[in-house]
């Protein structure tokens, strides 16, 4: 497989039938930073012994998750069009799109396991599934990491744990992240204060999608800070039982509010998003995640029928720039994008 | 709800005190509870942390803080504080080893005050790491079930903890 197969692909992690809070959570996904025992990290290693973990790591990662096809993608060698892929699909993060030297990415085919190699740290391993699902994530990693560490030794310190070149990640190497999809608590100005509870339970919220702070399409991420101290479980746990139920519990509020008190400007949002989505000739990636996150709102509160919620999370992702350029199979000025997105959109609404 | 100290803005932040039996709650704005000193975390990041500790050090010590000749530096990576201070990513794994007295009090502000690994353990580890680990395990979970007050679980655990030595 090569990253341009992708562009036509929905993920199967993102936004699938699957896991508790599906309508509100769009994916669960854990990480874990792991290097090995015997090199210095990334930043300080020469590009040979760089060269030289990654066709180590190569060999060994593939066969760690039991059963799964995986493919490699040599990121040095890859074009701009397919880095830029791979990290709208949150396949690989910008900051190994945007390094030098030897280093790639295994992906497993159904993409919901990803590990790169020579990013910030030498292995960053991560599972995603779809919905609430975060012990099934902490599962499968744990199992991958068991077999991984049986051939290649990680760097560990009986006090400290996995030590990582940031000591932010120190300890366990993990990073718990949960994609909401949150607009009612946006419409009824509700965000900035989970952004504060958030920092006071030491998480951090941010958006899911484009760059800087602004949450497009009302799309969320919450994960953990602390990485010391806690156990995995532990952290999981919470996330699960606690954090994470009551986001969903405080969307369904500000949800019942609207509906209660302000029906006719939401189904004038609501409504008005269907419009343009119909029948707009050109239409900017941000504002396609803007009106989609309405519509989604719409499905999930049955005031759209005729389209399924399947389709709208696979715009989210298919409608993305460089989506749409390895589709048309070239790069593409902006309006030429605009116009293929709004067509993209148009037919995959009427088809519904 | 609006906030109780200017009666503008609304409540965000809510606190709830019990001093001898007596529940008060307390509800204020973002600002005002800034402004009586009931902030909300910011995270630092960890390098301006370290900026600050080093320049402390070097006005403590009274020297010129350009004295690249004396700046201690890893044997395995060349790695020194400076430069972690610069690029907030160390050079290799000894360095936590290396700077671990200036490290530390950073990774603990860090990491919510913590200082020792809880999660899984390598199957690799040599078996007196191994017991190192396990032991170190034990006696936070030790310190975790006092402070629940749940004393059986203690009991248990204090017992383990005895079966190591």
């Amino acid at each position: 497989m090569k990253p341009a197969d992708l562009c036509n692909q929905p993920g199967k992690w993102f936004g699938g039938q699957e896991g508790a809070f599906a309508d509100i959570v769009l994916s669960s996904r854990i990480r874990l930073a792991r290097n090995v025992k015997g090199y210095a990290f990334v930043g300080s290693l020469s590009a040979d012994k760089q060269r030289e973990l990654l066709e180590r790591l190569k060999t060994i990662v593939p066969g760690a998750d039991m059963g799964a096809k995986t493919f490699f993608i040599d990121i040095d060698l890859a074009s701009a069009l397919e880095k830029e892929l791979l990290v709208e699909r949150h396949l690989i993060s910008k900051r190994l799109a945007q390094g030098k030297g030897p280093r790639g990415v295994i992906v497993s085919e159904d993409e919901t396991f990803t590990a790169m190699i020579n990013e910030e740290d030498h292995l960053r391993m991560q599972v995603y599934a779809s919905g609430l699902q975060l012990q099934i994530c902490w599962q499968r990693i744990n199992q991958i990491d068991d077999q991984v560490e049986k051939l290649a030794e990680y760097a560990f310190d009986s006090r400290l744990g996995y030590l990582t070149a940031c000591p932010t990640n120190l300890g366990t190497g993990i990073r718990v992240s949960v994609m909401l999809h949150l607009p009612a608590l946006k419409m009824t100005g509700q965000i900035e204060k989970l952004v504060g509870a958030a920092r006071d339970t030491d998480m951090a919220i941010r958006g899911f999608w484009g760059e800087g702070t602004e949450a497009l399409g009302d799309c969320f991420q919450l994960s953990n800070q602390v990485t010391l101290g806690i156990s995995e479980n532990e952290i999981v746990e919470q996330f699960s039982a606690v954090f994470i139920p009551q986001i969903v519990a405080y969307e369904n509020e500000a949800r019942r509010t609207l509906l209660e008190k302000k029906p006719r400007i939401l189904d004038d949002k609501i409504h008005r998003a269907l419009g343009i989505l119909s029948n707009a000739c050109l239409i900017g990636s941000q504002e396609a995640l803007y009106l989609l996150s309405h519509i989604r709102l719409g499905i999930n509160l049955g005031l759209v029928k005729h389209i399924s919620l399947k389709t709208v999370n696979d715009l989210f992702l298919l409608t993305q720039p460089a989506h749409l350029q390895l589709r048309a199979g070239r790069m593409l000025e902006a309006d030429q994008r605009d116009s293929l997105r709004a067509e993209m959109i148009r037919q995959r609404i009427h088809e519904n | 709800m609006l906030c109780q100290s200017c009666k503008q803005r609304t409540a965000t932040i809510h606190l709830t005190e019990i001093a001898n039996n007596q529940r008060t709650e307390t509800h204020l704005c973002q600002e005002c509870a800034q402004e009586q000193g009931l902030t909300v975390k910011t995270q630092v990041p960890l390098n301006d942390l370290l900026n600050t500790l080093l320049s402390a050090q070097a006005q403590a010590a009274g020297s010129e803080p350009e004295s690249p000749g004396r700046e201690h530096a890893c044997p395995e990576c060349g790695m020194t504080l400076k430069r972690f201070a610069k690029e907030s990513l160390l050079g290799c794994p000894q360095d936590y080893k290396e700077f671990h007295d200036e490290l530390m009090p950073l990774i603990e502000k860090n990491q919510n005050g913590k200082s020792t690994h809880a999660g899984k353990l390598p199957s690799h580890m040599p078996p007196m790491n191994r017991r190192e680990s396990e032991l170190i395990s034990l006696q936070r979970k030790l310190e975790q079930a006092i402070r629940n007050e749940d004393y059986e679980t203690a009991a248990a655990l204090r017992d383990q903890i005895r079966a190591y030595s």
